[in-house]
């Protein structure tokens, strides 16, 4: 699904579409406006999509991104659909809270919890 | 060590600036956290000063930025060529009912990851200090 200069990895399991990034800093706002419109891409192909985005490799994100992950949420809870997060290394994660986004989406520590929220 | 460049909007450049600056304060033996919170201010500073300060200005205009490291403290200086802002006028992004909006996050992770954080009167130059805690 993901092309030769994607910045994404994508893996369909279980009717869940797993997400991972291969750049380990999503601070590029070139770079992540490709991802948002594969994700939207992704998105769109679904008539209830369910996403589990993991952030296993990623050591920075900025602002931008979570942009990005903001718009994706509303899209995809705009089509019934369902998006979860995981993987996120605690300083990441401090993002999170410091802008109160923990509350926003829904965070599991691991992959296979975050599978469970699909069930 | 301090210095003073100026950069276009350009990511290679962009990258390089801090991975200087960040391997500068690692040299002087700041911690992972304050690291993490260096790259992720420069980021947003320059990112804001781009986006917003040189909205309507030819893309090739630079912005200019200057630094400073000590072993006690970092300082970066940012500085757009557009007409600035008025930071108290910017949503708080974090209340209940901006959380879904998708901007506006920056200034927050600035103030937060920084000791100091302070923009001149124009609002196009803002200098944050990160101090060794």
């Amino acid at each position: 699904m993901a092309g030769s200069d994607s910045r994404i990895r994508v893996k369909q399991a279980d009717g869940v579409t797993q997400i991972e990034f291969i750049d380990r800093n999503i601070l590029d706002e070139a770079n992540i406006q490709a991802i948002g419109e594969e994700i939207g891409t992704i998105i769109d192909s679904s008539p209830k999509p369910k996403l589990l985005i993991s952030f296993a490799n990623v050591d920075h994100l900025s602002s931008a991104a979570l942009g990005t992950l903001i718009t994706v949420n509303t899209k995809i809870r705009n089509k019934g659909g369902k998006l979860c997060l995981a993987n996120i290394d605690p300083q990441i994660y401090e993002v999170f809270v410091i802008t109160r986004l923990n509350h926003l989406f829904e965070i599991k520590d691991s992959t296979d919890e975050a599978l469970k929220v699909f069930c | 060590m301090s210095g003073r460049v100026s950069l276009v909007n350009n990511r290679d450049e962009i990258s390089a600036l801090q991975d200087l600056v960040v391997e500068r304060a690692e040299d002087l033996g700041y911690s992972k956290a304050s690291l993490f919170a260096l790259r992720l201010a420069i980021e947003e500073a320059i990112a804001n000063a781009f986006h917003h300060g040189h909205r309507e200005l030819p893309v090739e205009t630079p912005i200019d930025i200057e630094y400073d490291l000590s072993d006690v403290r970092i300082s970066v200086i940012v500085e757009d060529k557009g007409p600035g802002f008025t930071p108290a006028a910017v949503p708080d992004p974090t209340l209940d009912e901006n959380l879904e909006t998708p901007g506006g996050r920056g200034l927050v992770l600035m103030r937060a990851y920084m000791t100091r954080i302070e923009y001149n009167e124009t609002g196009n130059r803002v200098e944050m200090e990160l101090r060794r805690p």
